[in-house]
C-alpha cells in the first residue's frame, strides 16, 4: 500500500471509477458510506473506502480491472442479508453491490430453468416461474429480502435441503467476473459443464475466487399439494428420535423442523402460530408431492410419530393453518429477537444422533454463562440454529455470548459437525476455522484462492483464516471422533 | 474380499512418485478403463483399499473406502430400504465407489436423483504431494471451506486420489414401474417436457429406436395415478434402464465413436445426432456420427452444451470438450496446487492437467 493518504486515494479512485460506471453510482461521502458498513451479522461494522454500485456486466468488468491495477481490495455484496459478516467492508476497499443488475433475463420453462441477474430476490424467482408450474427450491429463511447471487456465494440452505438440496444443488450455470476482469462461464446449459467442476467449487466460496454476474437456476415442478404435520414432545430426546424412526421408515420429508421451548414460546407470542406452548419441543414435518402421495405420507407420519411417543400430532386442516404453522418457525429468529434485546445465531450442523447430547452441553453452557439459549433445528439435516441471549449494553455480554457461540461450534467439530451449515464462515466464524482444519488443508484453501486471485484482492480475511491467526486464537483442530469426553455412551 | 485399509502405504507411494516424477495411473477395478486418454504410467492399484466405513440408515449417510465395489454399497442399502440415488454405470465391469466419484457419471436417475457430486457430502484425499486430507465431512450441509470434495467429483483422479468418501443416500422407493409408449423422436422430446414440468414421480426418461420408456418411483397411490394418466403399455422393462445405464443396449454395440451430448433438454435434435439414444429427458444425448469432431462440438456448444467423445475414439479428437483460455489457466492453477509434480493420471482428462 502506498503512503497516499486514505482521503486522496479515496478520491482519486472514484474519480476513476465514476470515469466506467454510468450515473451516481460511486459513492464516496460519509453519509452515503454508512449505510454499508455492515450485513446482515450487524456486530461488526466497517466504513469501507468507497461504493460502487456497476448497472451492467461490462460496468462490473471495468470497475474490477481498475480495482486490479489499483491493488484495491473488493468487497462484493448483495441484498446484505448474510448472518456471518461475508459481506463486511474493508476499510481499503471498494464495496461491489450487485443490487442494481436486478433483472430476470429469461424464464424456460421448456428446459425447466431460469436466467437471473444476481441481485433478483430468491423469492421472485418463484414467482416469475409460478405460471408455468416451476418454482426454485432452495428457500433460505430471508427469502423475501436475499439476493440468488449471495445465495451462490453462500450456498444458502433453507427449511426444505434434505429432499430438494442447497443451492448448489439446484444451479446449472453461474457467469462470474474474475478480478482480472473476465467473464467466465462455469457449469453450461445441460445438467453438466466441461472438465472441472468449477461451478461447485465457486459456490459457497463467499466472494472470494470472483464475482458472480450470472445465475442459471433449475426449477422444480410445484408440488400438487403440501401437507404438514406438527408434533410436541415432553422432552427433547425423544423428538429427535422421532426424527431417526421417520427416516428409518423410509419417509423423505420435504421439511422436518425442530424447536425446543423457549423459542417455540417465543414464536408462539409473536406470531400466533397454534404452537403447545408446554411442550418440551414440537416437531413440524412437511410432506410434498402428488395429491395420492401426499394423502398416504402424511397417514405414515402422523402414525411414526405417535408410535415414536409424541404427546400430541395435528396436520394442519387447511393452507391457511399449514401457512401458520409454519408462520412461526420462519419467524423464530425475530421472535427471539422480542425477547432479548441482542441474539446471536450460530448455524452448526452435527451428525443427528448426537443431538441429544450437544442439546444437553449447549444447555450447561447457558447455565455455566447465565445467557438464555433458544434452540432451532433444521433437523432433517443436522443443521442447529441456537439462538444465544444477550444485551450488547451489559459490558463483556456480546464477547460472551461469542465464547458461549465459539464453544457450541467447537462441539460441533467433537462430535464430528461443522461449524457452519448455511450461514457462512465469513468475518464472524474464522477462528473456528482453526478448529475444522488443520494448517494444510488451511493452506491449501490459501493456494486455491491464489489460482483465481493471485494478488488477494477478493475480500481478503474472509472465509479462511491465515495459519498465524489461528496460532493466535490458540485453538487446534480437533479431530472428528476424537473426543473430550471419551466415558460418555455413543452410539 | 475383506476390508483393508491401505492408506498409508498409497500415501507412500504418491510421496515417492512425487520426487521421482514418477507419472501415476489410478485404477480402481477398471470398469472405466476407456473413459478418457491413456495414461502412460505406473499403475496405482486402488481395488485393496475397501470397505465401508461407517453407515447409520437413519443418518442417510454411507462412508466407504474407495476401492468398495459399487455392487458391496447397493447391497448394504437395499437391506435398509435404501440407495444411492445417482444409479453409478459399472459398464462391463465392477465399478468401485472411488472410481464412480471420479468418473462424476450419473445414471437414469441424474435429472431428478443428483449426479455424484450432488451426494458427494467429504472425502479423504491424497493429494498429489501425498499427503491425506480431509475435506467436507458426514453431514448433509457444510459450508465451512471452500467446497474441494465437489471438485474432485468428475475430476478422473487428475486432482487427487480419493481414499474415502462419504455420500449422502436416499429411502429407496415403495414402487418403481416403467412405461413405454411408441412415439418418434420429436413427440417423445415433447411429451417427456411436458412431463418434467408437472410434478409427476419421474425417476427415469428415455427415447430408443422409437419408443419412450418412462419410469416412475414413489409410493404406491402416486405411482398408479400417474401410470393411468400418462397411459402407455406398462410391463417388464426394468431392464432397460440397467442396460442403458451400462450400455448394453444394441444402439451401443457399434464400434463407431460414441459421442455423449450434454445440452439443455428441451434442444431440438441436432444435425449431428444422426443415430441416437436420448436419455435424462433430453439433456444426455448418445450419438453415432459422420460429422467431425469439430462440427459435432460447434454445433453443441451454439446450443448451451458439451460434447464427450465417450468410447471408440481416434488419438487426434481429443475426448474432452476444449476449455476457453480462462477455465483453462484456472485448470492449470488447480492442478498445480493439488498435484505440483504432474503425477496423478496426467492428460487422462487434458493434455493440460
Amino acid at each position: 500500500m502506498s503512503t497516499e493518504s486514505l482521503h486522496n486515494r479515496r478520491e482519486r479512485l472514484a474519480a476513476r471509477l465514476r470515469g466506467v460506471i454510468a450515473g451516481p453510482h460511486v459513492l464516496s461521502s460519509d453519509e452515503e458510506l454508512k449505510p454499508y458498513e455492515c450485513d446482515g451479522l450487524s456486530a461488526y461494522q466497517v466504513v469501507p473506502l468507497l461504493v460502487v454500485l456497476p448497472g451492467s456486466i461490462e460496468e462490473v468488468q471495468a470497475a474490477l480491472r481498475i480495482c486490479h491495477e489499483e491493488e484495491t481490495v473488493v468487497v462484493a455484496r448483495g441484498a446484505g442479508t448474510g448472518l456471518s459478516g461475508g459481506a463486511l467492508p474493508h476499510a481499503e476497499g471498494v464495496l461491489l453491490s450487485l443490487a442494481r443488475l436486478n433483472r430476470i433475463l429469461a424464464i424456460d420453462p421448456d428446459n425447466c430453468c431460469a436466467r437471473v441477474q444476481p441481485g433478483v430476490r430468491n423469492l421472485a424467482i418463484s414467482e416469475a416461474a409460478k405460471p408455468h408450474g416451476l418454482y426454485y427450491a432452495p428457500d433460505p429463511s430471508s427469502q423475501i429480502a436475499c439476493s440468488i447471487g449471495g445465495n451462490v456465494a453462500e450456498n444458502a440452505g433453507g427449511v426444505h435441503c434434505l429432499k430438494y438440496g442447497l443451492t448448489v444443488n439446484n444451479l446449472l450455470a453461474v457467469e462470474v467476473v474474475t478480478i482480472e476482469g473476465e467473464r467466465v462461464t462455469f457449469g453450461g446449459g445441460g445438467l453438466d459443464g466441461p472438465g472441472l467442476d468449477l461451478l461447485a467449487l465457486v459456490t459457497g466460496s463467499e466472494g472470494m475466487l470472483g464475482v458472480v454476474v450470472e445465475v442459471t437456476v433449475k426449477l422444480l415442478p410445484i408440488p400438487q399439494r403440501a401437507q404438514v404435520a406438527m408434533a410436541a414432545f415432553d422432552d427433547v430426546e425423544t423428538a429427535g428420535q422421532a426424527v431417526a424412526d421417520l427416516i428409518a421408515a423410509g419417509i423423505l420429508p420435504a421439511g422436518l423442523e425442530m424447536m425446543d421451548n423457549p423459542s417455540l414460546r417465543a414464536a408462539e407470542d409473536f406470531v400466533h402460530a397454534g404452537y403447545p406452548t408446554d411442550a418440551a419441543a414440537i416437531l413440524l414435518c412437511e410432506v410434498d408431492g402428488g395429491n395420492e402421495e401426499v394423502s398416504e405420507d402424511i397417514a405414515k407420519v402422523r402414525q411414526r410419530l405417535l408410535d415414536s411417543g409424541a404427546d400430541e400430532v395435528r396436520t394442519a386442516s387447511d393452507d391457511s393453518e399449514r401457512a401458520r404453522f409454519w408462520a412461526g418457525r420462519k419467524a423464530a429468529f425475530p421472535a427471539v429477537g422480542r425477547i432479548s434485546p441482542d441474539y446471536y445465531c450460530m448455524d452448526g450442523t452435527i451428525p443427528r444422533k448426537h443431538l441429544p447430547r450437544v442439546l444437553r452441553e449447549i444447555a450447561r453452557y447457558s447455565d455455566e454463562s447465565g445467557l438464555r439459549v433458544a434452540n432451532v433445528f433444521h433437523a432433517g439435516d443436522g443443521n442447529l440454529h441456537p439462538l444465544i441471549l444477550y444485551d450488547a449494553n451489559n459490558p463483556g455480554e456480546l464477547e460472551l455470548a461469542e465464547e458461549v457461540g465459539g464453544r457450541i461450534l467447537e462441539l460441533c467439530v467433537e462430535v464430528g459437525g461443522t461449524i457452519t451449515g448455511e450461514h457462512g464462515v465469513g468475518m464472524e466464524k474464522i477462528n473456528q476455522m482453526c478448529a475444522q482444519f488443520p494448517p494444510e488443508e488451511l493452506q491449501l484453501f490459501h493456494d486455491l484462492k491464489a489460482v483465481f486471485d493471485p494478488g488477494t484482492l477478493l475480500n481478503p480475511g474472509k472465509a479462511i483464516p491465515t495459519l498465524n491467526r489461528c496460532a493466535e486464537f490458540g485453538a487446534m483442530h480437533v479431530k472428528a471422533g476424537d473426543l473430550r469426553f471419551p466415558h460418555l455412551e455413543r452410539f | 474380499m475383506t476390508d483393508h485399509d491401505i492408506g498409508t502405504e498409497l500415501a507412500e507411494r504418491v510421496r515417492d512418485a512425487a520426487a521421482a516424477r514418477q507419472p501415476l495411473r489410478l485404477v480402481g477395478r477398471n470398469s472405466k478403463a476407456f473413459y478418457g486418454h491413456a495414461v502412460d504410467g505406473e499403475t496405482l492399484e486402488l481395488a485393496g483399499h475397501r470397505g465401508i466405513v461407517r453407515y447409520e440408515p437413519t443418518e442417510l449417510v454411507l462412508t466407504a473406502r474407495a476401492g468398495t465395489p459399487v455392487s458391496e454399497i447397493e447391497a448394504a442399502l437395499a437391506a435398509n430400504g435404501q440407495m444411492l440415488p445417482f444409479e453409478p454405470p459399472s459398464f462391463d465391469g465392477e465399478a468401485s465407489i472411488g472410481g464412480a466419484v471420479a468418473a462424476g457419471l450419473g445414471g437414469p436417475r441424474r435429472p431428478w436423483g443428483g449426479a455424484p457430486r450432488d451426494l458427494l457430502l467429504g472425502i479423504t484425499l491424497l493429494d498429489g504431494r501425498g499427503r491425506i486430507l480431509r475435506f467436507g465431512g458426514e453431514v448433509m450441509k457444510n459450508v465451512a471451506g471452500y467446497d474441494v470434495s465437489r471438485l474432485m467429483a468428475g475430476a478422473l483422479g487428475t486432482l487427487g486420489v480419493l481414499l474415502e468418501v462419504s455420500l449422502k443416500v436416499l429411502p429407496a422407493p415403495a414402487v418403481e414401474e416403467s412405461l413405454v409408449l411408441t412415439l418418434n423422436h420429436e413427440h417423445a422430446l415433447a411429451r417427456v417436457r411436458e412431463l418434467a414440468r408437472q410434478p409427476a414421480p419421474l425417476s427415469g426418461a428415455c427415447h430408443v429406436d422409437g419408443r419412450l420408456y418412462l419410469r416412475l418411483s414413489g409410493n404406491a397411490a402416486s405411482v398408479e395415478a400417474w401410470r393411468t394418466q400418462i397411459g402407455g403399455d406398462g410391463g417388464n422393462e426394468a431392464d432397460i434402464w440397467r442396460d442403458l445405464r451400462d450400455h448394453r443396449l444394441p444402439f451401443f454395440a457399434s464400434q463407431q465413436p460414441l459421442w455423449r451430448l450434454g445440452l439443455p433438454p428441451a434442444t431440438p435434435r441436432l444435425a449431428c445426432e444422426q443415430s441416437v439414444a436420448t436419455d435424462w429427458a433430453g439433456a444426455q444425448r448418445w450419438v453415432h456420427s459422420d460429422c467431425s469432431g469439430s462440427e459435432i462440438r460447434t454445433e453443441v456448444a451454439k446450443s448451451g452444451g458439451h460434447a464427450i467423445l465417450f468410447r471408440h475414439g481416434n488419438d487426434e479428437t481429443p475426448v474432452f470438450h476444449p476449455l476457453d483460455a480462462v477455465r483453462q489457466r484456472l485448470h492449470i492453477g488447480l492442478k498445480q496446487v493439488f498435484d505440483p509434480a504432474g503425477i496423478l493420471n496426467p492428460g487422462r482428462q487434458y493434455a493440460s492437467i
